[in-house]
């Protein structure tokens, strides 16, 4: 008994990482897709989909995750504990932050399964809560054992976190408010001979100012 | 047996923003323009691609491709 | 108002809007006493049925009948408080006719609000205008005087709109009221369902709403003594002649457009520009035989539209006039719909090197690729209906006339030629702020 208690407290524990895995692929193909780009070799609704796919994959892991923690005699957490924030006995702050995530986790993925019909506005408020969801998982997991502050481990953390950095940080400074790139086409495609390297001062000049210098 | 009345698909151009997913899961009623934007058929969903052209609502990653009843444009 | 000896001889009419040519607005208390006070109807929905009698069409360039606008913003407004706004934001460039009826008589704009709102059941107002400072501070002057002489039941504020050409438009002018940039939103749901704050929105032109206030006192077989059956009434047009004279005159609907623009008079006229910059051109000798009205103007690819008629001088090219226009209608996008803001600098930068727009009077010609016209075709059928608003139709509609009206024009530019002397511009292009995202 004691044996098959360690087993589930270990299977809780693999399948946590697996989780990390997963979600830190789903955070960064939720940007590819932003981004409207594609993964070689699949077709553009490639990415949409394996983003899909994999986020339904780490619901699955995250349930065996949560009952193999509870239903092992290891250590005691209840259901209460794994959902609710903040009321496990047992490392409460750090399995509350793994509640909150689980919750917010709970959020995204019902939203996305009807978000025909809650229409865009309402998804796309929900969605954003993907930025907090993985960072509040990544602490619970950083937090609640000491798997991932050694080892190999280690370095997948670091390197999940660095790429989910490096793909936010890609995502908010990268395309131009539409309305602003108006003037740079329409100088774009004028024709050769009045075509300007599109500088602050062109794109700041008045209407009048433009008109003028083309008499 | 009474016949459902007919779907038209729609985009909304200003949540469009290109990404092309519709045309690849869709080609019988969409293909893209030379910008990269759909180009929506204005024709009735054919029953047997109802259920293809709901799926593909709900793939738009920008939730722009929509499903009406109507045919006629409400633009101002 | 004009110089010119008209074509056909009008008859005399008493201007109905427009104070006589020289005179200033009137104050409020001369307002009252010249029209009476203001003709509340006591409900909802009274004033509908004189509406759909008199046959009143929106002047701020659609023609859509205001009894349906009416009636739709009271049924919307089922259990919510409805908006009405006074739309005279007018930022179509070569136009005058709002900003001059705001300041030349307010107080019939202001009574039309009054009878509109009290028609869709709301106590809430916007003037929403085009005008600069000192006349937005004046006609708030005059709403504060009305409201405090008890003359307003609906409480109107002034809103200013940003000078962009789509400004005016009905989501976007929602939008702007809301506290959000003027741009335009996808409909459904239209403004007469979800507009101003979500709210049941009636957007009405000024100049429809000055109508509406003396229909509210005269009755619908007054409204219809002049105009045709079909389209009854006057309508308030900025006439920019070919000698370069802007006049504004109130005409009845039907007049012959030789009575409103001198054709033949002066520098002459090879073309006229009917309903705007989403217009359409027409030739001179056509536009000569023609009347101010849809029934005359549709079949010809034109509309009365917002009452902008412009004469296009002999001396200048309408394909330079056309590129500068194009090219600022693209700067006018919004956008925000891949379509319109693709199709249109593409089309005027195609335009414009077809005209040459670049060309120094004295450097040699640079023939343009003879594909140009394709492109053109094909950019223009792209871009029809694949906006969420009505600013790429609108443009399309303008530059397939210029091709099909200058099309010997089009024929000697490809050619390396061009056989008007004036460079010089003629139709204005705004000058606008900065493009900035705040000016939304």
């Amino acid at each position: 008994m004691h044996s098959s208690s360690i087993a589930l407290w270990y299977a809780s524990r693999a399948t946590g990482v697996v989780c990390l895995v997963l979600t830190t692929t789903v955070v960064l193909l939720g940007v590819l897709v932003s981004k409207q780009r594609r993964l070689p070799g699949l077709p553009r609704f490639g990415v949409v989909h394996l983003h899909r796919y994999l986020s339904l994959l780490a619901v699955g892991f995250v349930t065996v995750h949560i009952l193999t923690a509870i239903v092992d005699s290891y250590v005691s957490i209840s259901l209460a504990a794994a959902i609710i924030p903040f009321v496990s006995a047992y490392k409460p702050l750090w399995l509350g932050l793994g509640a909150v995530s689980i919750d917010l986790m709970a959020a995204l993925i019902v939203t996305s399964l009807v978000r025909a019909r809650i229409g865009r506005n309402g998804w796309r408020v929900v969605h954003w809560v993907a930025y907090a969801a993985w960072p509040i998982a990544v602490l619970h997991s950083i937090g609640t054992g000491p798997d991932l502050r050694r080892g190999p481990l280690l370095w997948l953390t670091l390197g999940s976190v660095l790429a989910v950095l490096a793909a936010i940080g890609w995502r908010a400074f990268g395309a131009k408010p539409r309305a602003q790139l108006v003037p740079e086409l329409v100088a774009a495609h004028a024709p050769a001979a009045s075509r300007q390297p599109v500088s602050h001062q062109r794109r700041t000049k008045t209407y009048q100012g433009i008109e003028a210098a083309r008499r | 047996m009474a016949t459902k009345p007919a779907i038209h698909l729609k985009v909304n151009p200003i949540a469009c923003s290109g990404h092309g997913v519709c045309a690849e899961l869709l080609p019988e009623l969409i293909s893209l323009d030379e910008w990269g934007y759909p180009l929506v058929s204005d024709k009735p969903v054919p029953a047997g691609l109802a259920r293809q052209a709901k799926r593909t609502v709900t793939d738009c990653p920008a939730l722009a491709l929509l499903i009406t009843r109507k045919e006629h444009d409400e633009r101002a | 108002m004009t110089t010119f000896t008209p074509a056909v001889d009008l008859p005399r009419r008493k201007l109905r809007l427009l104070p006589p040519p020289g005179q200033p607005a009137i104050d409020l208390a001369e307002h009252l006493a010249r029209y009476g006070p203001l003709p509340y109807r006591g409900g909802r929905g009274l004033l509908i049925d004189d509406v759909r009698a008199a046959g009143l069409t929106g002047r701020g360039g659609a023609a859509f009948p205001v009894h349906r606008k009416l009636t739709a913003v009271l049924r919307a407004a089922d259990g919510r408080r409805p908006v009405v706004v006074a739309n005279g934001a007018e930022g179509e460039p070569a136009s005058a006719k709002d900003k001059s009826l705001l300041l030349l008589a307010p107080h019939l704009v202001l009574d039309g609000i009054q009878l509109a709102a009290e028609a869709v059941g709301a106590d809430e107002a916007v003037l929403y205008v085009g005008t600069d400072e000192r006349g937005s501070t004046w006609l708030t002057s005059l709403i504060s005087q009305r409201r405090a002489a008890g003359v307003d039941l609906a409480a109107v504020r002034l809103i200013m709109a940003p000078p962009r050409f789509i400004a005016g438009q009905e989501s976007a002018l929602a939008n702007r009221i809301s506290g959000k940039p003027a741009l335009p939103s996808f409909a459904p749901p239209r403004v007469y369902q979800r507009g101003v704050d979500g709210r049941p929105t009636l957007v009405q032109n000024v100049e429809t709403l000055a109508h509406l206030s003396l229909i509210g006192r005269y009755g619908p077989s007054w409204f219809r003594a002049v105009g045709t059956a079909d389209e009854p009434g006057t309508a308030i047009c900025t006439l920019r002649q070919a000698d370069g004279r802007v006049d504004l005159t109130e005409a009845p609907l039907g007049s012959p457009l030789a009575s409103l623009l001198d054709l033949r008079g002066g520098p002459g006229c090879t073309a006229v520009l009917v309903g705007g910059y989403h217009g359409a051109w027409l030739p001179a000798a056509t536009a000569a035989e023609l009347t101010l009205s849809n029934a005359d103007l549709k079949p010809h690819g034109a509309s009365v539209g917002a009452g902008v008629l412009a004469a296009l001088p002999q001396d200048r090219c309408g394909l330079r006039e056309t590129a500068r226009v194009a090219r600022y209608l693209a700067l006018e996008s919004a956008g925000q719909c891949g379509p319109c803001r693709n199709g249109l600098p593409r089309i005027a930068g195609a335009l414009a090197e077809l005209a040459d727009l670049s060309h120094p009077a004295d450097a040699p010609w640079r023939r343009p690729d003879p594909e140009i016209i394709a492109d053109l075709r094909r950019w223009a059928g792209l871009v029809e209906r694949r906006g969420a608003c009505a600013h790429p139709d609108g443009t399309v509609r303008f530059v397939a006339s210029a091709l099909r009206v200058f099309g010997a024009e089009v024929g000697s530019h490809l050619r390396g030629r061009c056989t008007k002397p004036n460079l010089w511009p003629f139709l204005p292009v705004a000058a606008g702020p900065t493009q900035e995202q705040d000016w939304w």
